[in-house]
Protein backbone atom coordinates (compact mmCIF):
# COMPACT_ATOMS: atom_id res chain seq x y z
CA UNK A 1 0.00 0.00 0.00
CA UNK A 2 1.27 3.48 -0.97
CA UNK A 3 3.02 5.59 2.05
CA UNK A 4 0.51 8.77 2.28
CA UNK A 5 3.41 11.33 3.45
CA UNK A 6 1.65 14.17 5.42
CA UNK A 7 4.58 15.10 7.24
CA UNK A 8 6.76 17.02 4.18
CA UNK A 9 7.70 19.39 7.37
CA UNK A 10 10.12 16.92 8.20
CA UNK A 11 10.76 15.02 4.89
CA UNK A 12 9.60 15.74 0.88
CA UNK A 13 10.73 13.73 -1.97
CA UNK A 14 13.22 15.36 -4.40
CA UNK A 15 11.22 16.24 -7.45
CA UNK A 16 12.53 14.78 -10.90
CA UNK A 17 14.95 17.62 -12.17
CA UNK A 18 16.59 18.12 -8.44
CA UNK A 19 17.24 14.31 -8.77
CA UNK A 20 18.60 14.73 -12.31
CA UNK A 21 20.52 17.61 -11.26
CA UNK A 22 22.23 15.87 -8.39
CA UNK A 23 23.06 12.80 -10.12
CA UNK A 24 24.90 14.71 -12.82
CA UNK A 25 27.15 16.60 -10.42
CA UNK A 26 27.76 13.43 -8.60
CA UNK A 27 28.64 11.63 -11.94
CA UNK A 28 30.31 14.91 -13.15
CA UNK A 29 33.53 16.12 -13.42
CA UNK A 30 32.91 19.18 -10.38
CA UNK A 31 36.12 19.97 -8.65
CA UNK A 32 36.63 22.63 -5.73
CA UNK A 33 35.46 25.76 -6.75
CA UNK A 34 38.23 27.52 -5.11
CA UNK A 35 40.86 25.89 -6.71
CA UNK A 36 42.33 28.11 -9.50
CA UNK A 37 42.15 25.41 -12.68
CA UNK A 38 39.77 24.83 -15.31
CA UNK A 39 37.97 22.30 -13.18
CA UNK A 40 37.73 24.47 -10.19
CA UNK A 41 36.50 27.35 -12.37
CA UNK A 42 33.71 25.08 -13.93
CA UNK A 43 32.79 24.46 -10.51
CA UNK A 44 32.88 27.58 -9.39
CA UNK A 45 30.57 28.59 -12.10
CA UNK A 46 28.43 26.19 -11.35
CA UNK A 47 28.24 27.26 -7.26
CA UNK A 48 27.43 30.80 -8.33
CA UNK A 49 24.50 29.96 -11.17
CA UNK A 50 22.87 27.86 -8.08
CA UNK A 51 23.39 31.09 -6.00
CA UNK A 52 22.00 33.20 -8.48
CA UNK A 53 18.68 31.26 -8.43
CA UNK A 54 18.60 30.88 -4.80
CA UNK A 55 19.03 35.12 -4.62
CA UNK A 56 16.12 35.33 -6.89
CA UNK A 57 13.92 33.38 -4.77
CA UNK A 58 14.19 35.95 -1.98
CA UNK A 59 14.43 38.47 -4.28
CA UNK A 60 17.86 39.53 -2.86
CA UNK A 61 19.77 42.83 -4.02
CA UNK A 62 23.14 40.74 -5.11
CA UNK A 63 23.77 36.97 -5.09
CA UNK A 64 26.67 37.17 -2.63
CA UNK A 65 24.45 38.32 -0.01
CA UNK A 66 23.46 34.31 0.27
CA UNK A 67 25.61 32.02 2.07
CA UNK A 68 25.55 28.56 1.50
CA UNK A 69 25.16 26.71 4.72
CA UNK A 70 24.02 23.07 6.30
CA UNK A 71 20.98 23.82 6.23
CA UNK A 72 18.52 25.97 8.70
CA UNK A 73 19.98 25.11 12.03
CA UNK A 74 23.72 26.31 10.76
CA UNK A 75 22.01 29.34 9.49
CA UNK A 76 20.74 29.97 12.43
CA UNK A 77 23.15 29.61 14.37
CA UNK A 78 25.33 31.66 12.31
CA UNK A 79 22.63 34.65 12.41
CA UNK A 80 22.30 34.54 15.74
CA UNK A 81 25.72 34.42 16.98
CA UNK A 82 27.43 35.95 14.29
CA UNK A 83 25.23 39.47 14.76
CA UNK A 84 25.49 39.68 18.32
CA UNK A 85 29.55 38.61 18.41
CA UNK A 86 30.15 40.87 15.67
CA UNK A 87 27.48 43.98 17.10
CA UNK A 88 28.28 43.16 21.04
CA UNK A 89 30.22 46.41 21.47
CA UNK A 90 26.78 48.48 21.03
CA UNK A 91 25.46 46.62 23.44
CA UNK A 92 24.10 43.07 24.61
CA UNK A 93 20.33 42.41 24.12
CA UNK A 94 18.76 40.76 22.49
CA UNK A 95 14.96 40.28 21.58
CA UNK A 96 13.25 37.41 20.82
CA UNK A 97 10.19 35.81 20.95
CA UNK A 98 8.68 32.29 22.92
CA UNK A 99 7.91 30.17 19.97
CA UNK A 100 11.08 30.07 18.36
CA UNK A 101 12.77 26.87 17.04
CA UNK A 102 14.78 25.68 19.31
CA UNK A 103 17.75 26.12 17.29
CA UNK A 104 17.10 29.68 18.26
CA UNK A 105 16.43 29.24 21.63
CA UNK A 106 19.35 26.84 22.37
CA UNK A 107 21.55 29.55 20.47
CA UNK A 108 19.97 32.43 22.49
CA UNK A 109 20.55 29.76 25.73
CA UNK A 110 24.36 30.15 24.84
CA UNK A 111 24.56 33.73 23.85
CA UNK A 112 23.33 34.25 27.63
CA UNK A 113 26.28 31.97 28.95
CA UNK A 114 28.00 34.05 27.42
CA UNK A 115 27.03 37.39 28.80
CA UNK A 116 23.91 38.63 26.56
CA UNK A 117 20.50 39.68 28.00
CA UNK A 118 17.74 37.84 26.13
CA UNK A 119 13.98 39.02 26.22
CA UNK A 120 11.62 36.43 24.96
CA UNK A 121 7.91 37.96 23.76
CA UNK A 122 5.50 36.12 24.56
CA UNK A 123 2.63 35.39 21.93
CA UNK A 124 -1.56 35.39 21.68
CA UNK A 125 -3.51 32.56 21.33
CA UNK A 126 -2.83 32.14 18.39
CA UNK A 127 1.03 32.23 18.25
CA UNK A 128 1.00 35.89 17.10
CA UNK A 129 3.83 38.11 18.44
CA UNK A 130 2.43 41.97 18.65
CA UNK A 131 4.71 44.43 17.22
CA UNK A 132 3.97 46.29 20.15
CA UNK A 133 5.48 44.49 22.33
CA UNK A 134 8.76 44.02 19.99
CA UNK A 135 8.95 48.06 20.04
CA UNK A 136 8.56 47.96 24.11
CA UNK A 137 11.38 45.47 24.34
CA UNK A 138 14.03 47.36 22.82
CA UNK A 139 16.05 48.88 24.74
CA UNK A 140 19.27 51.39 24.09
CA UNK A 141 21.25 48.22 24.56
CA UNK A 142 19.64 46.02 22.46
CA UNK A 143 21.18 45.14 19.12
CA UNK A 144 19.44 42.57 17.50
CA UNK A 145 15.63 40.86 17.67
CA UNK A 146 15.04 37.53 16.07
CA UNK A 147 11.55 36.73 15.43
CA UNK A 148 10.52 33.96 12.76
CA UNK A 149 8.81 34.22 9.90
CA UNK A 150 6.79 31.45 10.23
CA UNK A 151 6.36 28.40 12.93
CA UNK A 152 6.64 24.96 11.99
CA UNK A 153 4.70 23.72 15.10
CA UNK A 154 1.17 25.54 14.43
CA UNK A 155 2.22 27.21 11.04
CA UNK A 156 1.19 31.26 12.03
CA UNK A 157 2.85 34.16 10.07
CA UNK A 158 4.23 36.98 12.02
CA UNK A 159 3.77 40.75 10.87
CA UNK A 160 7.42 40.89 9.81
CA UNK A 161 7.16 44.13 7.94
CA UNK A 162 5.66 45.72 10.93
CA UNK A 163 8.36 44.65 12.78
CA UNK A 164 11.34 45.36 10.73
CA UNK A 165 9.55 48.85 10.40
CA UNK A 166 10.18 49.26 14.06
CA UNK A 167 13.83 47.54 14.22
CA UNK A 168 15.02 49.75 11.16
CA UNK A 169 13.49 53.05 13.30
CA UNK A 170 15.34 52.12 16.05
CA UNK A 171 18.32 50.85 14.59
CA UNK A 172 18.73 47.46 15.39
CA UNK A 173 19.33 44.60 13.41
CA UNK A 174 16.36 41.93 12.32
CA UNK A 175 17.12 38.70 11.71
CA UNK A 176 14.11 36.01 10.96
CA UNK A 177 14.31 32.36 10.93
CA UNK A 178 12.04 31.74 7.18
CA UNK A 179 12.97 28.34 7.09
CA UNK A 180 9.40 27.16 6.91
CA UNK A 181 8.83 29.68 4.79
CA UNK A 182 11.18 30.32 1.70
CA UNK A 183 10.37 28.62 -1.23
CA UNK A 184 6.81 27.79 0.08
CA UNK A 185 5.13 31.25 0.44
CA UNK A 186 6.38 34.40 -1.45
CA UNK A 187 9.19 35.51 0.40
CA UNK A 188 11.08 39.25 -0.72
CA UNK A 189 13.48 40.22 1.45
CA UNK A 190 13.50 44.12 0.30
CA UNK A 191 9.39 44.13 1.31
CA UNK A 192 10.17 42.59 4.45
CA UNK A 193 12.86 45.00 5.64
CA UNK A 194 14.81 42.64 7.23
CA UNK A 195 18.95 42.15 7.56
CA UNK A 196 19.13 38.40 8.13
CA UNK A 197 17.23 35.07 7.04
CA UNK A 198 17.76 32.22 7.49
CA UNK A 199 15.96 29.25 5.29
CA UNK A 200 16.56 25.39 4.29
CA UNK A 201 16.76 23.30 0.95
CA UNK A 202 14.14 20.68 1.58
CA UNK A 203 10.95 23.16 2.53
CA UNK A 204 10.59 23.34 -1.75
CA UNK A 205 11.99 19.96 -2.32
CA UNK A 206 15.71 20.40 -2.62
CA UNK A 207 18.14 17.99 -0.82
CA UNK A 208 18.27 17.56 3.02
CA UNK A 209 21.52 18.96 4.70
CA UNK A 210 21.85 22.05 2.68
CA UNK A 211 20.67 25.63 3.32
CA UNK A 212 21.31 29.32 3.38
CA UNK A 213 21.92 32.31 5.08
CA UNK A 214 20.45 35.91 3.92
CA UNK A 215 23.12 39.05 5.22
CA UNK A 216 21.97 42.38 3.63
CA UNK A 217 24.83 43.94 2.27
CA UNK A 218 26.92 46.60 5.41
CA UNK A 219 25.52 44.22 8.44
CA UNK A 220 28.40 43.46 10.44
CA UNK A 221 28.48 39.56 11.41
CA UNK A 222 31.06 37.10 12.32
CA UNK A 223 31.12 33.76 11.29
CA UNK A 224 30.22 30.74 12.53
CA UNK A 225 32.79 28.56 10.71
CA UNK A 226 36.44 29.69 10.13
CA UNK A 227 39.07 28.54 8.08
CA UNK A 228 39.19 29.53 4.10
CA UNK A 229 37.76 32.40 3.01
CA UNK A 230 34.55 30.54 1.00
CA UNK A 231 31.81 32.44 1.03
CA UNK A 232 33.51 35.75 1.23
CA UNK A 233 34.99 35.07 3.91
CA UNK A 234 31.33 34.64 6.12
CA UNK A 235 31.13 30.67 6.18
CA UNK A 236 34.81 28.57 5.60
CA UNK A 237 34.92 25.06 4.42
CA UNK A 238 34.67 23.51 1.17
CA UNK A 239 30.93 23.69 -0.49
CA UNK A 240 28.50 21.30 -0.50
CA UNK A 241 28.81 21.50 -4.18
CA UNK A 242 26.03 18.03 -5.10
CA UNK A 243 23.79 19.40 -2.34
CA UNK A 244 23.68 23.56 -3.33
CA UNK A 245 23.27 22.05 -6.62
CA UNK A 246 20.02 20.51 -6.12
CA UNK A 247 18.96 23.59 -3.87
CA UNK A 248 19.21 25.72 -6.67
CA UNK A 249 17.42 23.68 -9.28
CA UNK A 250 14.90 23.40 -6.52
CA UNK A 251 14.75 27.19 -6.07
CA UNK A 252 14.28 27.80 -9.75
CA UNK A 253 11.03 25.71 -9.88
CA UNK A 254 9.84 27.11 -6.49
CA UNK A 255 9.93 30.37 -8.25
CA UNK A 256 8.36 28.93 -11.53
CA UNK A 257 5.30 26.83 -9.53
CA UNK A 258 4.96 28.67 -6.23
CA UNK A 259 1.10 29.84 -6.86
CA UNK A 260 0.31 26.54 -8.31
CA UNK A 261 1.74 25.10 -5.54
CA UNK A 262 0.01 26.85 -2.97
CA UNK A 263 -3.17 26.88 -4.70
CA UNK A 264 -2.95 22.92 -4.59
CA UNK A 265 -1.94 22.95 -0.59
CA UNK A 266 -4.62 25.37 0.05
CA UNK A 267 -7.16 23.28 -1.38
CA UNK A 268 -6.11 20.48 0.74
CA UNK A 269 -6.04 21.86 3.85
CA UNK A 270 -9.47 23.49 3.30
CA UNK A 271 -10.63 20.10 2.27
CA UNK A 272 -9.28 18.54 5.49
CA UNK A 273 -10.59 21.25 7.92
CA UNK A 274 -13.99 21.02 5.99
CA UNK A 275 -14.05 17.07 6.70
CA UNK A 276 -12.45 16.43 9.76
CA UNK A 277 -15.91 17.09 11.73
CA UNK A 278 -17.45 14.12 10.28
CA UNK A 279 -14.49 12.41 11.51
CA UNK A 280 -13.66 12.85 14.87
CA UNK A 281 -14.80 15.17 17.38
CA UNK A 282 -13.69 17.10 20.66
CA UNK A 283 -10.77 18.29 18.72
CA UNK A 284 -9.08 22.19 18.23
CA UNK A 285 -7.36 23.67 15.28
CA UNK A 286 -4.44 25.25 16.59
CA UNK A 287 -2.87 28.58 15.07
CA UNK A 288 -3.98 31.92 13.14
CA UNK A 289 -6.89 31.10 11.34
CA UNK A 290 -6.06 33.87 8.43
CA UNK A 291 -1.82 34.37 8.82
CA UNK A 292 -1.30 30.50 8.42
CA UNK A 293 1.32 28.94 6.17
CA UNK A 294 -1.19 27.27 3.60
CA UNK A 295 0.01 23.63 3.80
CA UNK A 296 0.23 23.53 7.39
CA UNK A 297 -2.52 21.85 9.70
CA UNK A 298 -2.10 21.94 13.68
CA UNK A 299 -4.65 19.86 15.55
CA UNK A 300 -4.91 18.93 19.25
CA UNK A 301 -6.94 15.51 20.10
CA UNK A 302 -8.22 15.60 23.46
CA UNK A 303 -8.01 12.79 25.85
CA UNK A 304 -4.79 11.00 23.74
CA UNK A 305 -1.18 11.32 23.14
CA UNK A 306 0.68 11.73 20.18
CA UNK A 307 3.56 9.39 19.67
CA UNK A 308 0.56 6.45 20.36
CA UNK A 309 -1.24 8.09 17.09
CA UNK A 310 1.32 8.61 14.94
CA UNK A 311 2.18 4.72 15.78
CA UNK A 312 -1.41 3.53 14.92
CA UNK A 313 -1.32 5.65 11.42
CA UNK A 314 2.22 4.58 10.59
CA UNK A 315 0.37 0.89 11.15
CA UNK A 316 -2.35 2.29 8.11
CA UNK A 317 0.73 3.81 6.20
CA UNK A 318 0.07 7.07 7.03
CA UNK A 319 2.87 9.00 8.03
CA UNK A 320 2.47 12.64 10.08
CA UNK A 321 4.33 14.21 12.90
CA UNK A 322 3.43 15.30 16.45
CA UNK A 323 5.77 17.68 18.75
CA UNK A 324 3.94 15.44 22.50
CA UNK A 325 6.83 15.00 25.53
CA UNK A 326 7.51 11.13 24.66
CA UNK A 327 8.01 11.94 21.20
CA UNK A 328 10.51 14.68 21.45
CA UNK A 329 12.73 12.03 22.92
CA UNK A 330 13.45 15.42 25.43
CA UNK A 331 10.33 14.48 27.42
CA UNK A 332 9.23 17.56 27.61
CA UNK A 333 5.92 19.00 25.98
CA UNK A 334 6.22 21.51 23.05
CA UNK A 335 6.96 24.99 24.03
CA UNK A 336 5.39 25.88 21.54
CA UNK A 337 1.90 24.62 22.24
CA UNK A 338 2.41 25.98 25.57
CA UNK A 339 2.91 29.47 24.81
CA UNK A 340 -0.47 29.00 22.75
CA UNK A 341 -2.32 28.32 26.05
CA UNK A 342 -2.90 25.13 25.52
CA UNK A 343 -3.24 22.71 28.23
CA UNK A 344 -0.51 20.07 28.82
CA UNK A 345 -3.19 17.41 27.83
CA UNK A 346 -3.89 18.73 24.99
CA UNK A 347 -0.49 19.62 24.16
CA UNK A 348 0.72 15.95 24.01
CA UNK A 349 -2.19 15.06 21.78
CA UNK A 350 -1.66 17.10 18.82
CA UNK A 351 -0.64 16.42 15.67
CA UNK A 352 1.39 18.43 12.67
CA UNK A 353 0.40 17.75 9.09
CA UNK A 354 1.89 19.02 6.10
CA UNK A 355 0.90 18.85 2.55
CA UNK A 356 3.11 18.76 -0.58
CA UNK A 357 2.63 18.54 -4.17
CA UNK A 358 2.46 14.78 -4.05
CA UNK A 359 -0.56 15.20 -1.71
CA UNK A 360 -4.07 13.99 -3.23
CA UNK A 361 -7.41 14.44 -2.41
CA UNK A 362 -7.42 10.80 -1.73
CA UNK A 363 -4.88 11.00 0.42
CA UNK A 364 -6.67 13.41 3.05
CA UNK A 365 -9.76 10.61 3.10
CA UNK A 366 -7.18 7.54 3.72
CA UNK A 367 -6.08 9.76 6.49
CA UNK A 368 -9.37 10.49 8.16
CA UNK A 369 -10.93 7.33 7.88
CA UNK A 370 -7.46 6.38 9.84
CA UNK A 371 -7.84 8.93 12.02
CA UNK A 372 -11.21 8.21 13.13
CA UNK A 373 -10.50 4.36 13.78
CA UNK A 374 -7.34 5.49 15.60
CA UNK A 375 -8.99 8.10 18.34
CA UNK A 376 -11.48 5.67 19.05
CA UNK A 377 -9.27 3.11 19.75
CA UNK A 378 -7.11 4.74 22.01
CA UNK A 379 -10.05 6.95 23.36
CA UNK A 380 -11.47 3.69 24.70
CA UNK A 381 -7.70 3.43 26.27
CA UNK A 382 -7.97 6.67 27.34
CA UNK A 383 -8.30 7.02 31.47
CA UNK A 384 -9.15 10.67 30.72
CA UNK A 385 -11.99 10.22 28.16
CA UNK A 386 -13.43 8.12 30.86
CA UNK A 387 -13.43 11.18 33.31
CA UNK A 388 -15.21 13.37 30.34
CA UNK A 389 -17.89 11.28 29.70
CA UNK B 1 12.47 1.89 18.15
CA UNK B 2 10.64 -0.25 19.74
CA UNK B 3 11.09 -3.66 20.26
CA UNK B 4 8.47 -6.14 18.68
CA UNK B 5 7.07 -7.18 21.84
CA UNK B 6 6.08 -3.55 22.75
CA UNK B 7 4.82 -3.20 19.13
CA UNK B 8 2.72 -6.09 19.81
CA UNK B 9 1.33 -5.20 23.37
CA UNK B 10 0.99 -1.69 22.10
CA UNK B 11 -1.25 -2.77 18.84
CA UNK B 12 -3.19 -5.52 21.01
CA UNK B 13 -3.20 -4.40 24.51
CA UNK B 14 -4.38 -7.16 26.99
CA UNK B 15 -6.99 -6.14 29.62
CA UNK B 16 -8.09 -2.88 28.75
CA UNK B 17 -11.11 -1.31 30.07
CA UNK B 18 -12.11 -0.59 33.91
CA UNK B 19 -13.69 -2.77 36.45
CA UNK B 20 -17.09 -1.72 38.21
CA UNK B 21 -16.62 -1.95 41.72
CA UNK B 22 -13.17 -2.80 41.63
CA UNK B 23 -11.12 -4.48 45.08
CA UNK B 24 -8.67 -1.68 44.72
CA UNK B 25 -8.07 1.29 42.14
CA UNK B 26 -4.74 3.01 41.62
CA UNK B 27 -3.91 5.80 39.79
CA UNK B 28 -0.48 7.71 38.76
CA UNK B 29 1.05 10.09 36.38
CA UNK B 30 0.07 13.17 34.96
CA UNK B 31 0.01 14.99 31.51
CA UNK B 32 2.97 17.29 32.69
CA UNK B 33 5.42 14.42 31.33
CA UNK B 34 2.51 12.54 29.38
CA UNK B 35 1.63 9.57 31.21
CA UNK B 36 -1.52 9.12 33.01
CA UNK B 37 -2.18 5.04 33.79
CA UNK B 38 -4.82 3.72 36.26
CA UNK B 39 -5.14 0.11 36.99
CA UNK B 40 -8.02 -1.47 38.36
CA UNK B 41 -8.11 -4.85 40.65
CA UNK B 42 -10.70 -7.67 41.56
CA UNK B 43 -8.94 -9.38 44.57
CA UNK B 44 -10.24 -13.15 45.78
CA UNK B 45 -8.84 -14.84 48.51
CA UNK B 46 -5.21 -12.46 48.06
CA UNK B 47 -5.10 -13.44 44.46
CA UNK B 48 -5.20 -10.87 41.62
CA UNK B 49 -8.38 -12.21 39.73
CA UNK B 50 -8.96 -9.86 37.12
CA UNK B 51 -6.93 -6.74 36.16
CA UNK B 52 -7.53 -3.57 33.57
CA UNK B 53 -6.10 -0.84 32.82
CA UNK B 54 -6.42 2.43 30.86
CA UNK B 55 -3.74 4.61 29.84
CA UNK B 56 -2.96 8.08 28.00
CA UNK B 57 0.11 7.99 26.92
CA UNK B 58 2.96 6.68 24.23
CA UNK B 59 3.46 3.64 22.79
CA UNK B 60 5.93 2.25 25.56
CA UNK B 61 3.17 3.65 28.01
CA UNK B 62 0.37 1.46 26.91
CA UNK B 63 2.38 -1.60 26.35
CA UNK B 64 4.15 -1.28 29.70
CA UNK B 65 0.90 -0.89 31.13
CA UNK B 66 -0.63 -4.13 29.00
CA UNK B 67 2.52 -6.16 30.29
CA UNK B 68 2.28 -5.21 33.66
CA UNK B 69 -1.78 -6.48 33.86
CA UNK B 70 -0.17 -9.86 32.35
CA UNK B 71 2.38 -10.28 34.82
CA UNK B 72 0.22 -9.36 37.87
CA UNK B 73 -3.44 -11.74 36.38
CA UNK B 74 -3.49 -14.38 38.92
CA UNK B 75 -0.64 -13.80 41.58
CA UNK B 76 -0.86 -13.39 45.11
CA UNK B 77 -0.88 -9.77 46.38
CA UNK B 78 2.34 -10.41 47.66
CA UNK B 79 3.93 -11.98 44.75
CA UNK B 80 2.36 -8.75 42.68
CA UNK B 81 3.59 -6.11 44.89
CA UNK B 82 7.32 -7.76 44.27
CA UNK B 83 6.75 -6.93 40.67
CA UNK B 84 9.27 -4.44 39.92
CA UNK B 85 9.35 -1.76 36.74
CA UNK B 86 12.67 -4.13 35.27
CA UNK B 87 10.77 -6.90 35.25
CA UNK B 88 8.41 -5.18 32.83
CA UNK B 89 10.72 -3.36 31.38
CA UNK B 90 13.07 -7.28 30.75
CA UNK B 91 9.26 -9.07 29.74
CA UNK B 92 9.14 -6.07 26.99
CA UNK B 93 12.63 -6.95 25.70
CA UNK B 94 13.88 -3.39 26.64
CA UNK B 95 12.99 -0.16 26.27
CA UNK B 96 14.57 2.96 24.99
CA UNK B 97 16.55 4.49 27.46
CA UNK B 98 14.91 7.76 27.45
CA UNK B 99 11.60 5.46 27.94
CA UNK B 100 12.37 3.72 31.05
CA UNK B 101 10.17 5.99 33.19
CA UNK B 102 6.95 4.85 31.53
CA UNK B 103 8.00 1.34 33.27
CA UNK B 104 8.01 3.00 36.67
CA UNK B 105 4.92 4.30 35.83
CA UNK B 106 3.26 1.27 35.54
CA UNK B 107 4.95 -0.42 38.73
CA UNK B 108 3.29 2.46 40.36
CA UNK B 109 0.10 2.35 39.11
CA UNK B 110 -0.04 -1.50 40.53
CA UNK B 111 1.12 -0.72 43.63
CA UNK B 112 -1.29 2.10 44.37
CA UNK B 113 -3.70 -0.19 42.93
CA UNK B 114 -2.84 -2.81 45.85
CA UNK B 115 -2.06 -0.11 48.10
CA UNK B 116 -6.20 0.88 47.61
CA UNK B 117 -7.10 -2.33 48.08
CA UNK B 118 -5.29 -3.00 51.78
CA UNK B 119 -6.52 0.33 52.80
CA UNK B 120 -10.21 -0.09 51.86
CA UNK B 121 -9.62 -4.06 53.53
CA UNK B 122 -8.16 -2.60 56.81
CA UNK B 123 -10.94 0.26 57.05
CA UNK B 124 -8.59 3.30 55.93
CA UNK B 125 -9.85 6.16 53.93
CA UNK B 126 -10.40 5.10 50.74
CA UNK B 127 -7.39 6.85 48.95
CA UNK B 128 -7.89 9.57 46.29
CA UNK B 129 -6.34 8.92 42.53
CA UNK B 130 -2.93 10.55 42.39
CA UNK B 131 -3.88 12.45 39.55
CA UNK B 132 -2.43 15.22 40.94
CA UNK B 133 0.88 13.78 42.22
CA UNK B 134 3.98 14.97 40.66
CA UNK B 135 5.16 11.86 38.78
CA UNK B 136 8.73 11.55 40.79
CA UNK B 137 11.93 9.08 39.99
CA UNK B 138 12.06 8.18 43.65
CA UNK B 139 12.85 4.44 43.11
CA UNK B 140 16.17 4.48 42.74
CA UNK B 141 15.71 4.53 39.16
CA UNK B 142 18.56 6.16 36.90
CA UNK B 143 17.18 9.07 34.60
CA UNK B 144 19.24 9.18 31.59
CA UNK B 145 19.28 12.67 29.67
CA UNK B 146 17.88 13.05 26.92
CA UNK B 147 20.49 14.81 24.67
CA UNK B 148 24.12 12.60 25.53
CA UNK B 149 22.45 9.58 27.39
CA UNK B 150 24.58 10.50 30.39
CA UNK B 151 23.53 9.44 33.70
CA UNK B 152 22.01 12.36 35.40
CA UNK B 153 22.19 11.91 39.32
CA UNK B 154 19.04 11.81 41.77
CA UNK B 155 17.80 15.51 42.21
CA UNK B 156 19.72 16.68 39.95
CA UNK B 157 17.83 18.61 36.62
CA UNK B 158 21.45 19.82 34.84
CA UNK B 159 23.07 17.58 32.50
CA UNK B 160 27.28 18.29 33.16
CA UNK B 161 28.02 16.45 30.07
CA UNK B 162 26.23 18.61 27.59
CA UNK B 163 25.62 21.33 29.61
CA UNK B 164 22.37 22.01 29.48
CA UNK B 165 19.37 21.84 32.11
CA UNK B 166 17.54 18.63 31.23
CA UNK B 167 14.37 20.21 32.49
CA UNK B 168 13.01 23.28 30.55
CA UNK B 169 12.05 26.30 32.94
CA UNK B 170 9.53 28.25 31.16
Amino acid sequence: MKIVNLDHMSANPLLPEVQEAMIDAVKGNYGNPSSQHTIGEQAAEILENSRESVARLINAAAPREVVFTSGGTESVNHAAKGLAWANAERGKHIVTSNIEHNSVIRSMRRLKMMGFQITSIPVDEYGRVKPDDVARAIRDETILVSIMHSNNEIGTIQPIEEIAGITRDKKVLFHVDAVDSVGVVPIDVQTLGVDALSFASYPFYGPTGVGGLYVRRGVKIWPLLEGGIQEHSKRAGTENLIGIVGMGVAAELAIRDMESRIAHVKMLKQKLLKELPHYIDEYSINGHPEHSLPNLVSVSLKYIEGESIVLMLDDENIAVSTRSACASGSLRASHVLLSIRLSYADAQGTLVITFGVDNTEEDIVRFLEALHGTVNTLRKLSPLYKKAV
Amino acid sequence: MYSKTVMDHFRNPRNSGTIEGADGVGEVGNPLCGDIMTMYLDVEDEHIKDIRFQTFGCGAAIAVSSMLTELAKGKSIEEAKKITNKDVAKALEGLPKNKLHCSNLGADALHMAIKDYEDRKAGRKKSEPTLSEPHEHDHGEKCYCPYCDAEIPEGVTFCKNCQLEAEDSR
